[in-house]
């Protein structure tokens, strides 16, 4: 484009549509890319979860993009012939108990090594950092022989006990960065204000933290709630199963996809992590772009 | 409130020592500011007493306790940190109230001791704000509501104006003056700015590099400045300091300009010695030579830069003074602005 000698509301006008159009390919085109290959599986997914049998495989009499006659038989079929709400039931509790036990583990792991200053604090949180980095497809093997000995198979404590094993390091290294950006000086004021470590912990640390401490929650739950290789490995019978496990060895029957109840499974399995995530959003995000300022 | 003493008390990161052997003695009531370079080890003598470093060596009393081996939290202090350290969550009046709730004391008498508290300091109308909504003022004064509710033995202030502009400053230093009146409560304050050490206090204890170089009251320090550094460190603009020789009709300096001396005090014939001059002791009208360089009026006072015997120097001038850059001027100089120290050792030689 040539440029004109500017004349200053003519270049304003240009600079504007210029801006305008530089902002839809520069922003805007990349942003609705992104947000449709992101959205694409779930669109997918809802829809399988209500498409009758006989227009899921005929492409020629009907688009795969779209539903005519839409059906809940396959939710029905979920809910009440199998053994999904167990599952979900199952799924819930662990998720539940072991984001609670590493985040109580994590809070203390974290506040020694940051604050206490032992001798070998920063040793111990590289080893603990270092245990993070050990692939589940490895620990599963040593970890089944455990929990086989200590006679907790196929039961939720199994994988209660087990998830901890990645949560608490994730967890604590998390919290390590938050605690670490609490001025020191808040806690040796309430040191001379009369506080214990117990006091400081309880009273000034965790209060401040809170944005740190969901963010930790809500990472552990997504991943317990996803965990795949503990929970196909250590448990055995249908109604011990956790969702991701039971939807996949259940409904599938040899070479038989039962896509619907699949799709229907995976669709009710990611709700509450949805709705989890939609709750505190704004904790989350100030806890990843933010520290605590006075 | 307690006295304070401080008897050789040493500290040593690993093996670099920052505190070498500090005695000072902090009587009741008394209000000590502890003033120094950066780097020279007020803070880490001020959290010394507060306990939260660990001592390496001699003794802290509070009152007639040792107190070496106590927590903050037994030792009855309460400290001002530079960044007032307020906690964020809390709002102002829990704030204040927060080392008598964590003492367990009943909420309706933690309300009554917050309140004169925060009408001392102009606070009363804001008990309900967090932090974050105050300005830098208005927390600074939190941070000593915080500490006025907890009535302490010992009040701790490290640099607690640090952070305010300069005319705040010079109003938070009256209020924290007022408030010793008042209440009377041992303090130690730290500051690296003399000003504010030479307005505030009862007693001042000039460091440097981890000793103590000279204690006493603010005119004390001005009079009789005990060595070179103490000279260099109190007084604004600071002292002026001239390389000579002494004889009998007073110091020569370098390019052979004789200078007058009445209190020669310990100094002998021959002797190099460093001539020091207040800017504010020298006044128009007089025998010794100054080269004007240049004038800076500020209305009261004039700043005059000039040469002397080949040095650089600073002088206040109550009078106006017209002369122009280059031209030489006679001036006067106020025996009482006139201090002598042995060049090599800094010490004061002049009684
Ligand atoms: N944790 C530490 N480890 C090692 N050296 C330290 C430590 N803390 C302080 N020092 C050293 O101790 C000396 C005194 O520090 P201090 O903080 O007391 O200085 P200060 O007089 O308060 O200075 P400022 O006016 O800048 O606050 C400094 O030389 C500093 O480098
Ligand atoms: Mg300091």
């Amino acid at each position: 484009m040539a440029k004109t000698a500017p004349t200053d509301d003519h270049s304003e006008g240009m600079d504007h549509f210029d801006s305008r159009a530089r902002r839809i390919l520069t922003l805007w085109l990349p942003l609705a890319c992104f947000v449709f290959v992101l959205l694409f599986p779930f669109y997918w997914m809802a829809i399988t979860a209500i498409k009758p049998n006989y227009q899921l495989t005929d492409y020629e009499n009907y688009s795969p993009f779209w539903v005519v006659e839409p059906t809940l038989r396959h939710i029905r079929y979920l809910l009440f012939e199998t053994t999904y709400p167990a599952w979900m039931w199952n799924t819930i509790v662990v998720s539940v108990v072991s984001t609670a036990l590493a985040l109580v583990a994590s809070v203390f792991a974290a506040y020694a090594i940051e604050r206490l200053r032992f001798r070998g604090a920063r040793m111990t949180g590289l080893l603990i950092f270092l245990a993070y980095l050990v692939p589940p497809s490895i620990l599963f093997i040593p970890l089944a022989v455990i929990v086989f000995q200590v006679g907790i198979f196929d039961s939720k404590l199994a994988l209660i006990l087990t998830y901890p094993t990645f949560l608490i390091p994730f967890c604590t290294w998390l919290l390590m960065g938050y605690f670490r950006s609490i001025p020191y000086e808040l806690e040796e004021s309430a040191l001379v204000d009369g506080a214990t470590r117990w006091q400081i912990l309880t009273k000034i640390v965790l209060p401040l933290s809170v944005p740190g401490l969901i963010s930790a929650g809500i990472f552990a739950f997504t991943l317990s709630w996803n965990e795949f290789i503990y929970a196909l490995t250590f448990i055995s019978s249908s109604e011990n199963k956790t969702v991701p496990v039971g939807v996949l060895t259940e409904l599938v029957r040899g070479d038989i996809y039962e896509w619907g109840a699949l799709m229907s499974g995976a669709l009710l399995g990611s709700l509450p992590v949805v709705i989890l995530y939609s709750f505190f959003v704004d904790y989350y995000v100030s806890s990843m772009t933010g520290a605590v300022k006075e | 409130m307690a006295s304070v003493t401080i008897d050789g008390l040493r500290k040593s990161y690993g093996a670099t020592e920052v505190l070498h052997g500090v005695d000072v003695d902090i009587a009741e009531g008394e209000f000590v500011v502890l003033v120094g370079p950066s780097g020279c080890g007020k803070s880490t003598l001020l959290r010394m007493l507060a306990g939260l470093e660990h001592i390496s060596g001699g003794e802290v009393r509070i009152g007639d306790r040792v107190v070496n081996h106590l927590p903050p939290k037994d030792r009855d202090i309460a400290m001002v940190f530079q960044n007032y350290a307020l906690y964020p969550h809390l709002t102002v009046a829990e704030n204040m109230g927060f080392s008598l709730k964590l003492s367990g004391v009943r909420k309706a008498q933690i309300a009554e001791k917050v309140r004169p508290a925060a009408e001392i300091l102009g606070l009363a109308h804001l008990l309900d704000r967090y932090p974050r909504q105050l300005s830098g003022g208005q927390r600074q004064r939190v941070a000593m509501g915080r500490a006025i509710v907890r009535d302490p033995q010992v009040f701790l202030f490290d640099e607690p104006l640090s952070n305010l502009d300069a005319k705040l400053r010079v109003s938070m230093r009256a209020e924290i003056k007022n408030l010793h009146q008042r209440l009377k409560t041992t303090t130690v304050y730290v500051t690296h700015d003399q000003i504010e050490a030479m307005t505030m206090a009862d007693k001042i204890v000039v460091m440097h590099d981890g000793i103590v170089e000279q204690i006493g009251a603010p005119l004390d320090l001005y009079d009789r400045p005990a060595n070179l550094f103490v000279a260099g460190f109190i007084g604004s603009p600071a002292m002026n300091f001239l390389n000579g020789v002494f004889g009998p009709d007073g110091v020569t300096l370098a390019d052979g300009t004789v200078l007058p001396v009445t209190d020669a005090g310990a100094a002998k014939a021959g002797q190099q010695v460093v001539y020091g001059l207040r800017p504010e002791s020298m006044a128009l009208g007089g025998d010794v030579p100054l080269t004007v360089e240049v004038t800076e009026p500020t209305g009261a006072e004039t700043y005059v830069v000039g040469q002397l015997g080949g040095a650089e120097v600073t002088g206040v001038f109550r009078t106006r003074v017209t002369a122009k850059p280059g031209e030489q001027i006679g001036i006067r100089i106020d025996p009482a602005g006139i201090h002598l120290f042995d060049a090599a050792s800094g010490a004061r030689l002049s009684h």
